[in-house]
């Protein structure tokens, strides 16, 4: 399509010419807890690029996924699923799926549950190790109700663009609020509980059978590298050339639901913090923005900083809020009360604090 | 999500502030609030009678 075409269809599709891509981090340019890590059944979860969670259930599959430089014209990173142990015989309760998960209030410009409801298009690159049938659905986690779309890989380990537009729904009102209401999952592997029926194209009651009705099994072979970026979501049936946005921005909208504070260097210092015991002491911490909902605190490797450098043993959130949180840490000896200090890194470069607040 | 070793964490006045546990192997303070995946997570194994949380030290 010409850029004029573009414009164009664009303009015509009614959508808005900026801010149009509903997917925070679709480049795969944010990756706050690791580049690399091993997804199993035992490790599952938000693992590597930011917003994008796994799930898998039964399989013996085993994945590392990671943050990857292979990526397609215009793009700099894709997330990779590399097969390390394969499983061609999934039970029938087994899946692995890839998931991304949005605020009800996020998404009340689809009017769904209204007359009005509008169509969404979502638009990706993939590069998967199979040919044939791949399912992406769309799950209204308000109403428990569901949509399934087949795209079709055509060449094997080769990036190819893919669109697929998901009809409105007149049916189930989404949540005006801070909880997930869409759950996207690209499924990777699926058992005869979520094929056996007949693929949901319409909106309807979820119902297990007619989830991945054809999907292929990407984690069948230890040689298997399945690879996906570029991914964007807009209302309307047009799909838009992808919504490039800085990495800064990026950044900033992935920590409404995530954020780790990492060590520049081996002491580096978050807060103030000061002893309330000779082995206690209080900081509080304001994050970067304020979050999605209040956060879950963890940290690995911090200490506490007075001149001497203590470590911290172990902790307790006084409160937490959605813009700060009061930390109450045990710590080394220090010797008295009152001693003022830093919530610092215990002399460890790998050390980090992380507030996460993800759907 | 596997929770471990869960406790209430309490401020000095004894009142329950938090569920400190390890999720996943990683040792967290979970705020109680609903809407927190992890507190709802929590909520949901007790009720389930697979999670007693501790009392506060």
């Amino acid at each position: 399509m010409s850029k004029a075409a573009e414009l164009a269809a664009l303009i015509g599709s009614q959508t808005a010419l900026s801010n149009r891509n509903l997917i925070i981090n679709g480049a795969m340019q944010v990756a706050q807890r690791a580049t690399s890590a091993t997804f199993s059944t035992s490790s599952e979860g938000y693992l590597v690029t930011d917003r994008f969670a796994f799930s898998m259930n039964g399989t013996s599959t085993v994945y590392t996924a990671s943050q990857d430089s292979t990526a397609p014209d215009g793009f700099s990173n894709s997330l990779k699923l590399d097969c390390t142990t394969a499983d061609a015989s999934l039970s029938a309760g087994d899946f692995t799926q890839l998931h991304y998960r949005i605020e009800g209030q996020d998404l009340q410009q689809l009017q769904k549950g209204t007359s009005g409801a509008k169509k969404v298009t979502i638009s990706f690159y993939v590069r998967s190790p199979k040919t044939g049938t791949h399912i992406l659905e769309i799950q209204d986690r308000d109403n428990t109700r569901s949509i399934s779309k087949a795209y079709t890989v055509s060449t094997a380990d080769t990036f190819e663009y893919k669109e697929v537009t998901f009809d409105g729904d007149t049916s189930g009102a989404l949540n005006d609020d801070n909880g997930e209401s869409f759950r996207l999952t690209w499924w990777l592997q699926a058992g005869s509980t979520y094929t056996s029926g007949t693929l949901a194209t319409s909106w309807e009651a979820t119902t297990s059978a007619n989830r991945a009705v054809g999907q292929v099994n990407i984690g069948d072979d230890a040689a298997n590298n399945f690879y996906i970026t570029g991914i964007q979501m807009e209302v309307g049936e047009q799909a838009t050339p992808f919504e490039h946005r800085s990495f800064g921005d990026e950044m900033t909208r992935c920590e409404r639901y995530f954020q780790r504070f990492v060590a520049n260097d081996a002491y580096t210092a978050w807060s103030v913090a000061f002893s309330t015991s000779a082995t206690s002491a209080k900081a509080h911490l304001k994050y970067n923005c304020k979050m999605r909902a209040e956060p879950t605190i963890s940290q690995s490797n911090t200490g506490f900083n007075h001149g001497p450098q203590v470590a911290f043993s172990s902790f307790n959130t006084l409160y937490t809020g959605l813009d700060l949180t009061w930390i109450d840490m045990n710590i080394g000896n220090v010797s008295a009360a009152n001693v003022l200090g830093h919530w610092n890194a215990n002399a460890n470069t790998a050390a980090y604090v992380q507030m996460d607040a993800e759907l | 999500m596997l929770i471990e070793n869960a406790k209430y964490g309490a401020d000095p006045e004894g009142n329950n502030t938090c569920v400190i546990c390890d999720i996943d192997g990683e040792h967290c303070a979970v705020p109680m609030r609903v809407g927190n995946r992890h507190y709802d997570e929590i909520m949901r194994q007790v009720a389930a009678g697979d999670l007693t949380i501790a009392d506060a030290d």
